[in-house]
């Protein structure tokens, strides 16, 4: 039938047919199948918080942040040593990977020639590095650190070279992505005034850059805090019972605590656990919101 | 059309805008033109442009006369924006970019060995098509250009007022110089660009397509602005708009674009240079007529 041919009504009746092909049977099972499949991720991460939330309610007090780690008792037992620890190593793991990790991907993105093969080979093996079990980065560091004459393990300087290690590749990859969503106008405008490269860099690229490079850079330190693994290579005790002072003394991490109390049999020990595990998961939200924040309040638009 | 320059003082406009166009109107229709560009500032001499493999622009001479405006037209792909980019070495700046033949700035070739693209760019500065000020404040745009080049200023606030009153931009701003330049509109973002080149102080200005993205009376307002710094300096403009090169130029060169025998791709070459009058009343050559008169292109 040409379209000449057909009259107003016959257009009406192939238009106004009654269903709709989008609520078809195979486009509701597809859709239900997004839904299962939707629901099951989200129900298991749910599942597994209230669980952890319900045997670690009965520790939700002062004592849990403000006290040493105790086998004597159990019932007080805290992770002060944990907490600080943590903060500690995030600190100087930041210090060590940031600066890093911002020129890297400042040269890779900037100065480099992508045409050149060695250039070519970094990009590979950056995208390697970002894939490399956490593990390796705790035998890495404790090389480092032995290298560097300290005989003793379980300092802050050693993990925090792991943690510094582990995330200096997702710094490298974010900021690059941020410094690519400058707009090539912007840096032809200061190159076309008489700027050098440096210049642009310094004084336009990167400032435009900066709340995307600050939200990885968030991202990447609240995936180190989870770790426990490189830390348990360089030799962090499981607890010990004093404040950090100072880069080379020795301290604990929460994730240590935690799956140090979770080997043991006493069950206030294994409740404290599920307790310090809320805690943790609080700093990592804590940061994670703050990435957002940031983000979406610096947000640039072109 | 409404946006010539000599109906501009009709219309109502600010004091600085009236002022450019009274500079305009006399010069529009009385301004000599010589056969030859005078004392020509900058000069292509069979220039060959080449991307990799590809052969952009074939053969391309040019010379520019002082305080003159030479337009650069022609179909798309024919090569005139990288022209235009080989004047301040822009070019230079895409990898793969290979420029063969001589550019010179006041007899000095401009791609020799001792030259430094960063003193040609302080001297031949650059507008682009998009309207690009930087995310920073209106005073900080103009400023920039003047403190990366390392000038000399005595008042930095009396060279941004300076530069900002020359592109007519100074009456609708003075009260807001530390606000964002996000803030204007296309049109003065891009008065704003033109402010922060004259900040540096350079000869010539290259300007790419600058009205291609501004409505209509924003075109009227920069035309009559590129007329208006025509006595100061060199202005060297690439446009797809036929009407706005025969407003403003006093030279025009055609460029069309010829495709290779054997792989296809099309290489820039220049048809004809010659007066503006000239080119759209009576051109040499079959190829600028039909363009000029609409039959291809």
């Amino acid at each position: 039938m040409s379209v000449a041919a057909t009259t107003a009504r016959d257009m009406t009746r192939v238009v106004s047919t009654g269903r709709s092909k989008d609520r078809g049977v195979g486009s509701l099972v597809f859709l239900g199948a997004l839904w299962f499949s939707l629901f099951f991720g989200v129900m298991v991460l749910l599942v597994l918080i209230i669980d952890v939330a319900i045997a670690g309610s009965p520790r939700f007090d002062s004592a849990l942040l403000t006290e040493y780690g105790s086998i004597v008792s159990p019932e007080t037992t805290g992770f002060r040593a944990g907490i600080l620890g943590s903060l500690w190593l995030m600190l100087f793991t930041a210090l060590l990977a940031v600066p890093l990790g911002i020129a890297a991907a400042l040269y890779l993105e900037e100065f480099a020639d992508g045409e050149r093969w060695w250039n070519r080979m970094i990009e590979v093996n950056l995208q390697n590095l970002a894939a490399v079990p956490a593990i390796v980065y705790g035998l890495l560091a404790v090389a480092v650190i032995s290298l560097m004459g300290f005989n003793r393990t379980g300092i802050v300087l050693g993990g925090a070279v792991a943690l510094a290690l582990l995330i200096l590749p997702v710094i490298i990859i974010t900021t690059r992505e941020a410094v690519r969503a400058v707009p090539q106008d912007i840096r032809q405008g200061s190159l076309a005034l008489g700027a050098t490269v440096w210049q642009t860099t310094w004084r336009q690229t990167l400032p435009s850059a900066i709340p995307g490079i600050a939200t990885g850079t968030i991202l990447g330190l609240s995936r180190a805090i989870g770790e426990a693994a490189p830390l348990i290579v360089v030799g962090l005790a499981g607890s010990v019972r004093f404040d950090p002072t100072g880069l080379f003394s020795e301290i604990t991490a929460l994730p240590m605590q935690i799956y140090s109390l979770t080997s043991q049999s006493r069950e206030e020990l294994q409740t404290a656990a599920s307790a310090a595990i809320i805690v943790l998961l609080i700093m990592i939200l804590g940061l994670n919101a703050l990435a957002i924040f940031i983000r979406n309040k610096f947000q640039k638009t072109w | 059309m409404s946006t010539h320059p000599a109906t501009a003082s009709t219309r109502p406009a600010s004091e600085d805008s009236r002022e450019i166009s009274m500079t305009g109107i006399g010069s529009e229709s009385e301004r000599e033109i010589p056969d030859i560009p005078p004392n020509p500032v900058m000069e292509a001499l069979k220039l060959n442009v080449f991307y990799g493999d590809f052969h952009a622009v074939h053969d391309v001479n040019l010379s520019f006369g002082k305080n003159e405006i030479t337009a650069l037209i022609g179909p798309s792909g024919c090569g005139k924006s990288t022209v235009l980019r080989c004047l301040n070495r822009m070019n230079d700046l895409v990898s793969g970019a290979r420029v063969e033949g001589e550019v010179t700035y006041h007899g000095q070739n401009i791609y020799a060995r001792n030259v430094d693209p960063i003193a040609v760019r302080t001297q031949v500065g650059m507008v682009f098509q998009k309207p690009n000020p930087f995310p920073k404040s209106i005073y900080d745009n103009i400023a920039y250009g003047p403190r990366v080049t390392g000038m000399k200023v005595e008042n930095m606030d009396d060279l941004v007022e300076e530069a900002l009153r020359a592109a007519a931009l100074w009456e609708e701003v003075k009260d807001k110089l530390k606000q964002s330049a996000y803030g204007l509109s296309g049109g003065q973002q891009q008065r704003l660009c033109i402010a922060r080149t004259i900040a540096t102080k350079p000869d010539v200005i290259l300007m790419d397509e600058p009205c291609s993205a501004l409505d209509p009376i924003a075109t009227s307002r920069i035309e009559d602005l590129m007329v208006g710094l025509r006595d100061d300096y060199t202005i060297i403009i690439v446009t797809h708009n036929m009407q706005q090169a025969a407003r403003v130029s006093d030279r025009t060169a055609f460029f069309t674009a010829r495709p290779d025998e054997t792989t296809g791709n099309r290489t820039g070459l220049l048809v004809e240079f010659d007066r503006t009058s000239n080119i759209f009343a009576n051109p040499n050559d079959k190829r600028t007529e039909d363009y000029i008169s609409g039959r291809f292109g």
